[in-house]
This record gives C-alpha cells, structure tokens and sequence, in this order.
C-alpha cells in the first residue's frame, strides 16, 4: 500500500491493516460502535455551534433558544440536528450493550472493556439528561425536578448528591448553570477520554469476536472495512439531516417554577424509573433494586463458566431460545404486576396493619422476583441450561421489565399518570 | 536483581497509592467546601412577612406561588405554613376542597398536608411560624420533615 495522508492515514490508524472477513460483516456488529462514535462528532460539532447562540441564565436561555430558531437560518435545523442525534445516541449506545452481551463478547480478555463501555453508557445518559434542562421550557424544568427528586430517595447520600447538583433544594439557576457546565465541559472531555480507552481496548483484543478464532480469513482494512464505514457514516447523516428539516425538537412555554403540567414526566428513557417509583417503595425502587442490577451487570464477566462460545450469539441455539422464551415471560409478568398494582391502588388496601416498606417495598419486590426465580429455576432443571444460558435469561427478563416500564409510563400514562383505559 | 525488581515494583506501587490518596483529599476538599457553601445558604434565615395576623380568617386557606407556601388559618385559630412542594417528586401541589392535590401523579393530601392518596409517603413540609408585631412571619428557609400531623405543629397568637 502507497503511503496515505490526512483523513485516510487517520482512519487506517483506527484499523489493523488486516482484519478478519467475518468480524466486518455488517450483522457482526450492526455498525453501532462506529454510529455511536460518528454521532459523537456531530454531536461536538452542532453542540459547540450551539454555544454561540446559547446564554446560560433563567432569564435568557429560553429566549437564546427562540431566538436561535426564529432569527437564525438553519437555526432550527442545528438545534434539531443536535437533538435528534443525541436522542438516537441514548437508543443506539443502548443496542450496542445488547450486541455485545448477546453475542458472548464480554468475557475473558474484554472484560475490562465491558466497564469502558458501562461508563460510556452512563455518560451518554448523564450527557442527554444535562442536555435536557438547556432549553429551559415547563418539558425541561419538570423532567429535572422530577429526576433529582428520585435522586433523594437514595438513602443517605441521596439528599446532599441531589442539592449538590442543583445547588439547591430545588431547580434553580444555579442549576442550569451547573448542568450547563457539565454538558458542555466536563461530560464531553470524559467521553472522548473514554472513548479512546474503550477503541485501544478493542484493539488489543485484536478486534471484534468472531464465532470460531482458528478459522481466520483475513482482508486489508482499507479498503473493506474502511468503504462500509464510509457508506454507512454518510447514510446516517443524510438521514439524520432529512429527519431533522421535518421534524421539530419539541419547545414548551417557558419553565414556570409555580406550576406542574399535569401530568409530568421524566425525560423518556428514564420514565422506566418513574413507572417503578409509581409501584414499589422508593427504597427499593431507587436503591435495592437498581443496586442489584447495577452489581450484576459488573459482575458478569467474572462468574465461573463452564463453558462459554465467545462470539457466538446467544452462546448456542438454546440460549437464543431460552432468550425467546425469557422475553415473552418478562412482558406478561411484568404487564401483570402493573396491571394488578394499579387496580389495587399500590396495595394500599393492606395498610394500618403493616408498615409502609412491607406493603409498598417486600411485597411487590417478591411478586416480582420469586416467580422470576422460580422461572430461571425451571430452565435449570428442564431445559438444562448452563451457567451462561441463565446469565442470559436474567440478564434479559430484566432489561425487558425495563422497557415495559418505559413503554407503559411513555405510551399508556395520561392525566394524573393513570392508565389511559381507566381514565374517566 | 530480584531485589531491585521487588524495590521498583514497591516505589510504583507507592507512588500509585500517593497519587490516589492526593486526588481523594483533593475531591473530598472539594465536596466538602461545596456543601458547606449549601448550609451556608440554608443558615441564612430569611423570613417572609406574609402579611397582618388580622387579615387571615379562621377558616381560610392562603396561596404564596412566588413563595411556594400556602398559610393555613384553622377555625381555632391556629396557623400552619405548609410548603406547595409534594414529597413525591416535588410537583406543585394545588388546594382543594379536601386539602391539596398534586398535579403530577395525583397524590392527595388532607388539610393538614397528611397523605390521603400516594404514591407520596410522606406528609408536606411545614415551616416555622412566629408573628411579630402583628404580622405573620414564615422562615421560609428551614422547612420541616415530618411524618404526620400533630397539634404542636399549629401556631397560636392570644
Ligand atoms: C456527548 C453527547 C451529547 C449529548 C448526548 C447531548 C445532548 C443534548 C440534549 C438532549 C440537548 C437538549 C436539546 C434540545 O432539547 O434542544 C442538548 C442541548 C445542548 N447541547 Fe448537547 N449533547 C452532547 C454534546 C454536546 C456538546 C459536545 C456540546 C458543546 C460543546 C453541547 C452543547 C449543547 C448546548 C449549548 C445545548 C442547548 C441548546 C438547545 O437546547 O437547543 N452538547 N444536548
Ligand atoms: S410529584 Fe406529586 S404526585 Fe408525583
């Protein structure tokens, strides 16, 4: 190869020279590293053009936004640019945790990465949440109260974190000032400090799994792998672009302190939380339960494993079943304790007799988790399923729950957040 | 040269630990200071005339949106501060015939800012209360947690 400059140096300078035919088929990977990198950059780019236009104050950021949209050209189309992507990027960077986990590519000598990865996947959550006050309309204003409010429910330190990140006991300017910071400053310097670890991991995991390490083909990078990425990154702005000239990011009337819309919601990814809070104690809606997933989720890749098929989906054709079948048994368990829930009015009915953690907090706790234990027992004893294979199934009965929760509390809460079908 | 390995191993090692233990205190200086500036704020008593003893009848209930406050003037006599700001996630609560009602995830409170309804758990806040030379003064700055309502809560002027 002839030596290559500018652009072209520096992409190769991502890639090996060579790299295996397999790992660059599209449906290894989907491309969501790469996506969720590119998004990255416009992100950046509309974000720092953003800045000129954006004042950080309670009387002057909902003005700066209107403004922006109004008197600026392509104003609108910047802000919807930035919006659109950031949302597509909490979606995307969500997927690219499923591709990795389903497809066994955790473990062994990634598992350092697997941690790389959950703290960009916090960042893009952080990111998108601080983000999400800028505009500073009754959407943004409520969404934060609300979200820091869950955050005092955390025991002890859940308080003071709260009132540190708004620098009060409730949303204020020195809030936005705050958020303002962290957006446009710390949390994007964290992120490309992350991301540079995360893509050196990969690298010296000598690239992506694939099913059977001993049968390598091997291609030059450029240019098999590097074309793809191209066509790929230029489809994705193209669509971003067309998107974002018809679809407007939403801007309500300007944050009001005195008055709550009815009803008022998280931002959306987050609603899974609020839907949650609606039928299990806090305590364990804000500390048990995300404590045991968040310890699950680092703990994965050092259970003991018998066996484990690095890079082969779902680990076998049994998982992927056992994964079929988990799926389906978290939206019916989890539609039916809602559903149960709300018709009991939060099991309110028992109270006066026992105290409120039991009532609200264990009980619905175990309604939930027995059965699910009692389920991931069954496909031990029946279906024989290994160590992995349940990792798997629980791993999957509980995100599922999450995005039942979401879509519920999103799709099916009107007023005063009840189900639509009840409502009156 | 097996010494000498265990000696360099040892000075990265300590120099790690020294490196971590300066950022730590660094943070922790930081995270201290920043909330020591919160209770600053919070000691910093700011009392709201809302307005002379004599124009709040027995019976009544007053809004202060700015203030987030609504007064209470019980048929005793008694007065009771209870903050608009729902202990479920910080909606603004809105008076009703039966006390208040949030707006956000419709729970309900009874005069007394007790829970009727949840998914809140916890009563409204209260503030403290004095009247001074005739007007009614609220600290608006050191709200009160409490569980439920109790008599002692209420403020009586003779
Ligand atoms: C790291 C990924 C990022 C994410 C996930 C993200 C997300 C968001 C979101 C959700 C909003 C609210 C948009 C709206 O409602 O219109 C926003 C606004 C904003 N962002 Fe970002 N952002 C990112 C990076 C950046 C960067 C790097 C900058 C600047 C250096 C930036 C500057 C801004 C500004 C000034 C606003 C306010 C303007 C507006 O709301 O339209 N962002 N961001
Ligand atoms: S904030 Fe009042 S009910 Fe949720």
């Amino acid at each position: 190869m002839g030596k290559q400059t500018g652009i072209r140096a520096f992409l190769l300078h991502l890639h090996p020279k060579q790299v295996d035919e397999r790992a660059i088929k599209f449906t290894r990977t989907f491309g969501l590293g790469g996506i969720n990198a590119l998004l990255f950059v416009i992100l950046a780019v509309s974000g720092l053009l953003l800045r000129f236009a954006y004042i950080p104050s309670q009387v002057g950021a909902y003005d700066s936004i209107l403004a922006l949209q109004n008197n600026v050209s392509f104003g609108s189309l910047l802000r919807n640019l930035h919006h659109w992507s950031a949302m597509l990027m909490v979606v995307t960077a969500f997927l690219h945790l499923l591709r990795v986990f389903y497809s066994i590519s955790i473990f062994q000598e990634r598992r350092k990465n697997w941690f790389f990865g959950l703290g960009l996947m916090l960042l893009v959550l952080f990111s998108n949440f601080t983000g999400y006050l800028l505009p500073w309309d009754q959407l943004s204003y409520w969404a934060v109260t609300i979200m820091t409010n869950m955050l005092e429910y955390f025991p002890v330190i859940g308080q003071p974190l709260a009132n540190l990140f708004r620098g009060g006991d409730s949303v204020n300017e020195q809030t936005l000032l705050n958020f303002f910071t962290l957006h446009t400053g710390l949390l994007p310097l964290l992120f490309v400090v992350f991301s540079i670890l995360h893509i050196w991991q990969v690298r010296k995991a000598k690239g992506v799994t694939v099913s059977d390490k001993t049968a390598r083909t091997m291609v030059p990078a450029y240019p098999n792998l590097v074309w793809k990425e191209i066509v790929l990154a230029l489809l994705l702005i193209a669509l971003l672009l067309v998107f974002s000239m018809f679809v407007d990011a939403p801007l309500q009337e300007k944050a009001n302190p005195a008055i709550s819309p009815n009803p008022s919601k998280a931002p959306w990814y987050f609603m899974g939380f609020q839907e949650m809070l609606m039928h299990i104690h806090p305590f364990f809606a804000v500390f048990v339960i995300p404590v045991i997933v968040v310890a699950f989720l680092c703990y994965v890749p050092y259970f003991k494993y018998q066996e484990l098929n690095i890079g082969q989906w779902f680990h076998s054709a049994k998982g992927k079943k056992l994964t079929i079948v988990s799926i389906l048994f978290s939206c019916v368990l989890t539609l039916l304790l809602i559903l149960i829930s709300d018709i009991s009015a939060g099991f309110q009915t028992l109270s006066g007799k026992l105290p409120l953690i039991i009532i609200t907090g264990l009980i619905p706790f175990f309604l939930y988790f027995t059965p699910m234990l009692a389920f991931l027992f069954l496909l031990k004893k029946q279906q024989e399923a290994s160590r992995i294979e349940l990792i798997i199934a629980f791993f999957t009965i509980i995100t599922m729950s999450y995005l039942v929760m979401m879509f519920v509390g999103i799709l099916l809460r009107g007023k005063n957040m009840e189900l639509i079908f009840f409502q009156t | 040269m097996e010494d000498l390995k265990k000696i360099k191993l040892t000075r990265r090692q300590w120099l790690k630990a020294l490196i971590i233990s300066i950022l730590s205190i660094e943070l922790m200086y930081v995270f201290t200071s920043l909330s020591k500036n919160n209770l600053r704020r919070k000691q910093n008593k700011s009392m709201y005339n809302a307005g002379k003893l004599s124009s709040f009848q027995p019976g009544q209930v007053y809004p202060f949106g700015t203030q987030k406050l609504y007064l209470s003037r019980f048929e005793d006599g008694g007065l009771l501060a209870i903050s608009t700001r729902c202990t479920h996630l910080g909606c603004m609560v809105q008076a009703n015939d039966n006390g208040f009602v949030c707006p956000c995830h419709a729970s309900s409170f009874n005069q007394y800012g007790e829970v009727l309804s949840s998914p809140a758990i916890r009563a409204l806040d209260i503030f403290p209360v004095e009247v001074e030379k005739g007007m009614v003064m609220v600290d608006l700055s050191s709200p009160i947690k409490r569980k439920g309502f109790d008599k002692s809560q209420l403020h009586y002027e003779s």
